[in-house]
């Protein structure tokens, strides 16, 4: 298992890096730039959690080979995040709850298969039907008959397709949901949104052993749990063509021996710099490192069901722990700058008109030990006079900024049994105690956004029973902000609004903001043009080798 | 000979059904794999008791053990999370495993073997108390210290070899893995022949052989090393089944991707059909390893016979 | 009923098992004692070490004037006695706090006041290596202690009333033995929440006896052979009486032996177990946490493996070579 598989949910990340159109260069067939387009790049993985299907896939390493394999109707740049179209010709709507889609002409599958209409909507009603077991079905959840076709309160599912997907021509489907959504259109880059061949539906087996897509890489080979060969699709019909002749990706169990092969010579790619590593990347990699922003967000949640951490008095008990913690220091020390300080909930990645405001959280996300240890004693002081920081062990890189953090609390309050870590050993684990609601105290929550909407970073987390909210925290007012922004059809009101419910959620401290995580890779000398997406996924189909 | 096999085969049952209901029992107890799936998000309620329902999670652990071992039985070892059926894994898995293995067995066999004759042939001199100063650095340095020695001098620092082993797993990429796997076993062959070759050394029959004038080389081949060698030949039998499970540091340094590799993930995952299923071989594995150890005696020395 | 047994199935008492029953740190099923695999069938004529046996008194007198003056015993028993020391008392010679710790000291090397520098959270390493001393020391004698009790009660059993319960007995240690050590580990320590040593110890102690029953069985089973045993039974002594007098005082050199060199690999063991990611939990000081903290920063900062792997291996080397010792003095054949 890799490093930071389990720290971002990363649903968005898979199809993002369709790129190249946008960005990329030129991107037509002769103009590699000196690159050699048949040469084939090693690159690191972790064996993916769940089945290679597209609505089954839910983090970032099977989110790769989706995102080589597959194209949606939209995509999203990787360098703004903004969705762009890519197999829709166009996306209509009158109403903001009927759309029409017209699927773009000359889109195959790599086994020859064309792209329709109907490759859209099986693969839809396959996704959102309860029977198979699709992890990311909740997706379907807007379109009319979700329930349906996937009764939530354990009913038996009545119906096999969603009501509201009609296909109306070769190339056209309509989809009615089930209340207004005006930007809905935007979400359909997301892989859950993949067509699927019709092989996928009469050879199961088959398919899952062996994915095929509509992407710009075929599957070569995948030998399981160990690597899988990915080659370039020559008769790609997309402009974001390969850049190269192919990706290799390897399994590795640990990102340190994956960073121990690239210094070697051994890979050509590491997406994932294990923070011990970090100190040397300039002497090992020059600038053959890349440390771009990404839309993931670190924070300690609290447990809300818990009497202890939701009277009266503790949000100064929360805040004070805030205040508490050296942010500068640990990501400066710890992460060598590949995180930066949080001063509010969201992501840089969105820019300012997005959302994002710099500071909005001020003194209380500010390292003020003093201050700190007075407003946790003003607030009756810490609950059972230590506090306990819940994260998984299994994934490596946690135990070392929770004991930072942990450390921090300790010297502010000068009590050096303050605060300390609790590691679960696994993830499966760490989420069933999370499900029970069984957390001591504060716990690590890390969020990485599905598109680069600030209503993305406050609404599935902080929002009363998202599906999110580990913390179970709830605020009448921040869903009445959050309800409010959503009904607006002007975004920049719509952010104002949304900036609004984030202050209700700073002066309850519903959530400490730790840090922004930035993407960081380094890449052997036989490559070119490497960068990461918003999403913190290499843009593969970009690289040029040699 | 052929009552006391089947005696033995026999006996093996209770045993194997024991360790796989034990091991069945341990991956259960670490609870609900499902809600790991989910990534950061709660799992929605119907996907969960559906996947519940279908790995058969949902009824009692004295059941799923039944069915499982029902399917085990009939060649179907079950299916991972991710749709991999773990017949599959295992068959990837075990030929690496396997490789590395008899490349750790071979090192515990020629040095450790090797040395421990010379030292016990040179009991109290300087090369002796050197060797046994060296086995006891090596087994009280743990294996990921080793290991992580190795990789970083020999893989980076010097390119000696590839830091990782690649999908292939070739023997020639196993020899330092190996070695790593191997040390604390071959420290302990190297002080249990010494032992055994210094005690037999001075017995009646290696004495009777040197009195008749055969030549050295012949007494110590023919007479001392077979007589020395079982119990070495016993801790190497029974190492055999704890060097295939026990390779998980290993394979995890070297990113291998063996059992080792295969069981560290499932067990990360709690996926009792991969844990389990890699267990019930493995135990298989040590069975008759003990079995064939036991034979061996006979072969190395006469005098035991087995009723 | 007895089962034909040979009347010395092992060459020399106390002298073979021991090493046989030495564990590997990558996997505790390291070793069986010979023949005790499945004792009862096993018949074996007269061997050369045949001889008159049974020196019981003599045998621990000549061991201990023996080991006094060998220097082996004389140095590892003195590091033995400094780490239980620095383990009751730590802060006899360091002052520090080891939980106290400066980010901005990070990896530090070392300076005056901190001859060892400091680790990858600003904590004093040397200041954790010696609290270090008493989680490593504690895990590693209870576990042995632990162990040793269990499996001699179960082995002693089996060994001594033979047939049915020695079957049952040895099935039972089979089950055990089969399940690879690190493997368990990491199964049943995942699930732990408990920050003390004490569910540590307790996966050593369920996945350790079986080494030392089958050892404890092998001895149980030579010692009842002997004439004096016979003799006393003859005389109508009590199943309880010939346990306790005469067969264990017999019986329990070849468990000694094993226990102080499994006591070192235990305290290995906890390291691996750290490294990954089931070990001991924070707010606990252990060699094993530091250890494999600083294996990720070794090329940076290397000193912050080498002093707690230094200790670690200092430790398990004491108790190796106590262990060596004994078995050397208890070995009349050696001698």
């Amino acid at each position: 298992m890799r490093g930071a598989t389990h720290a971002r949910w990363a649903a968005g990340a898979a199809a993002v890096a369709l790129a190249a159109t946008a960005c990329g260069g030129g991107g037509s067939d002769g103009d590699s730039g000196g690159g050699d387009s048949a040469a084939v790049l090693s690159s690191s993985w972790g064996d993916p959690q769940n089945p290679l299907e597209p609505a089954n896939t839910n983090e970032v390493q099977g989110g790769k080979v989706l995102d080589m394999i597959f194209r949606s109707l939209k995509k999203y740049d990787p360098e703004t995040g903004k969705a762009e179209d890519m197999l829709a010709e166009k996306i209509e709507t009158s109403d903001s709850q009927n759309f029409t889609v017209t699927v773009k002409p000359g889109w195959t599958f790599s086994n020859g298969e064309k792209v329709t209409a109907k490759s859209f909507v099986d693969a839809w009603n396959y996704g959102a039907s309860l029977k198979n077991n699709q992890k990311n079905a909740y997706f379907f959840g807007y379109i009319d008959g979700y329930d349906k076709v996937h009764p939530e309160d354990g009913g038996k599912q009545s119906a096999d397709t969603l009501s509201g997907l009609k296909v109306t021509g070769e190339r056209t489907f309509t989809v009615k949901l089930n209340q207004k959504f005006s930007t809905f259109p935007d979400t359909l880059g997301y892989p859950a949104y993949a067509p699927l061949p019709r092989a996928f539906f009469t050879d199961h087996a088959a398919w899952v052993k062996k994915p095929v897509g509509n992407g710009p890489y075929t599957i070569e080979s995948y030998t399981k749990g160990s690597q899988m060969a990915l080659k370039k699709r020559d008769d790609y019909p997309g402009e974001d063509k390969a850049q190269n002749g192919g990706v290799t990706l390897k399994v590795y169990t640990d990102n340190n021996t994956a960073y121990t092969d690239l210094m070697a010579g051994n890979l050509d790619l590491v997406d994932d710099v294990p923070a011990s590593q970090l100190k040397n990347v300039q002497s090992d990699l020059g600038d053959r490192y890349i440390n771009t922003p990404a839309g993931i967000i670190q924070t300690l949640a609290f447990p809300f069901y818990d009497a202890k951490w939701n009277k009266a008095g503790m949000e100064k008990v929360r805040t004070g722990l805030s205040m508490a913690i050296n942010r500068d220091q640990i990501t400066e020390t710890i992460f060598q700058k590949t995180r930066t300080p949080a001063t509010d909930w969201t992501s840089p990645v969105l820019g300012e008109e997005g959302g994002f405001k710099e500071g909005l959280c001020g003194d209380a996300c500010a390292y003020k030990p003093d201050e700190a240890k007075k407003l946790i004693e003003e607030g009756g002081g810490l609950p059972g006079g230590q506090i306990k920081i819940t994260y998984n062990a299994d994934t490596g890189s946690h135990r070392e900024w929770v004991d930072a953090v942990c450390n921090s609390i300790n010297n502010a309050l000068d009590n050096d049994k303050a605060c300390v870590g609790n590691p679960i050993g696994t993830f499966a684990d760490f989420r069933n105690q999370i499900t029970d609601r069984k957390m001591p105290g504060p716990f690590r929550a890390g969020w990485q956004m599905d598109y680069p909407l600030i209503q993305n970073f406050l609404q599935p987390l902080y929002y009363t029973n998202a599906s999110s909210n580990d913390g179970k925290w709830t605020n009448k007012d921040f869903d009445r902000l959050v309800n409010e922004a959503n009904a607006e059809t002007d975004t920049a009101t719509a952010v104002e609004k949304f900036q609004e419910a984030e202050k209700v959620l700073r002066d309850a401290m519903g959530a400490i903001p730790l840090w922004y995580q930035n993407g960081s890779a380094g890449y052997s000398e036989r490559l070119s043009d490497v960068k990461l997406n918003p999403f913190s996924v290499p843009v593969y189909n970009e690289i040029k080798v040699g | 000979m052929g009552r006391y096999v089947v005696r033995r085969l026999l006996q093996m049952i209770p045993v194997f059904v024991g360790s796989t209901l034990l091991i069945f029992l341990m991956v259960n107890v670490m609870g609900d794999p499902v809600a790991g799936l989910c990534g950061e998000r709660q799992c929605d309620p119907a996907t969960a008791a559906q996947l519940k329902r279908e790995f058969g999670l949902d009824k009692p652990v004295w059941q799923q053990y039944l069915t499982y071992m029902g399917n085990v039985f009939t060649g179907d070892f079950g299916t991972a999370f991710n749709g991999q059926k773990v017949t599959e894994l295992m068959s990837t898995a075990f030929p690496v495993t396997i490789r590395l293995t008899i490349v750790a067995i071979l090192f515990e066999i020629v040095i450790g073997i090797v040395l421990g004759v010379v030292t016990g042939l040179r009991r109290g001199r300087p090369i002796d108390t050197a060797v046994l100063l060296l086995t006891l650095v090596v087994i009280s340095v743990p294996t990921f210290v080793t290991g992580l020695l190795l990789q970083l001098l020999l893989g980076v620092e010097w390119g000696w070899i590839k830091p990782s082993v690649s999908t292939d797993a070739t023997f020639d990429e196993l020899i330092v893995p190996g070695l790593v796997l191997a040390s604390v076993s071959l420290a302990y062959v190297t002080r249990l022949t010494r032992t055994s070759i210094a005690e037999n050394r001075r017995s009646d029959y290696v004495r009777t052989a040197v009195a008749k004038g055969l030549p050295r080389r012949r007494v110590i081949t023919r007479h001392l090393l077979r007589n020395s060698l079982i119990p070495v030949v016993t801790f190497i039998g029974t190492d055999i089944g704890a060097l295939m499970g026990g390779a998980i540091v290993t394979e995890r340094i070297f990113n291998i991707h063996g059992v080792g590799y295969q069981l560290y993930q499932g067990i990360l995952r709690q996926n009792t059909q991969t844990v389990v299923g890699f267990v019930t071989v493995l135990v298989l594995v040590f069975l008759v390893a003990n079995l064939l150890v036991d034979l061996l005696y006979a072969v190395l020395d006469p005098r035991i016979r087995y009723a | 009923m007895p089962e034909p047994l040979p009347q010395e199935p092992f060459k020399s008492g106390g002298g073979r098992a021991p090493e046989d029953g030495v564990i590997a740190a990558t996997g505790m099923g390291g070793a069986m004692d010979l023949a005790t695999s499945e004792g009862e069938t096993l018949e074996r004529g007269p061997g050369p070490g045949d001889g008159p046996s049974g020196r019981p008194r003599s045998l621990w007198s000549d061991a201990w004037r023996d080991l006094r003056r060998n220097p082996v015993f004389i140095i590892s028993g003195l590091v033995i006695l400094f780490l239980v020391v620095i383990s009751l008392w730590p802060s006899l010679i360091a002052s520090g706090n080891p939980l106290k710790c400066d980010l901005a000291k990070a990896q530090e090397g070392s300076q005056p006041g901190h001859p060892f520098g400091y680790d990858g959270q600003g904590c004093d390493v040397y200041t954790r290596t010696v609290y270090g001393a008493r989680t490593s020391v504690t895990v590693g004698v209870c576990a042995t202690l632990l162990v040793a009790i269990l499996g001699s009660v179960l082995g002693g059993l089996a060994g001594f009333f033979g047939g049915f319960w020695d079957s049952f007995l040895s099935r039972i240690t089979d089950i055990f033995f089969a399940i690879p050590v690190v493997l368990g580990g990491l199964v049943l320590l995942s699930v732990v929440t408990s920050s003390t040593v004490w569910p540590v110890i307790g996966f050593m102690v369920l996945l350790g006896w079986p080494q030392i029953s089958r050892i404890a069985r092998g001895s149980v089973i030579t010692a009842k052979q002997n004439d004096y045993v016979q003799a006393a039974r003859a005389l109508g002594a009590s199943n309880s009486r010939l346990l306790l007098r005469h067969i264990t005082p017999n019986a329990v050199a070849p468990v000694i032996v094993v226990a102080t060199i499994a006591l070192g690999t235990y305290i290995a063991l906890e390291a691996t177990l750290s490294y990954l990611g089931v070990g001991l939990k924070p707010p606990t000081v252990s060699w094993g946490i530091d250890i494999s903290a600083a294996s990720a920063y070794i090329r940076n900062a290397p000193h912050m493996l080498l002093w707690p792997a230094g200790a670690l291996a200092l430790t398990v080397l004491a108790f190796i070579m106590l262990g060596d010792a004994v078995r050397d003095a208890l070995d009349p054949k050696l001698r």
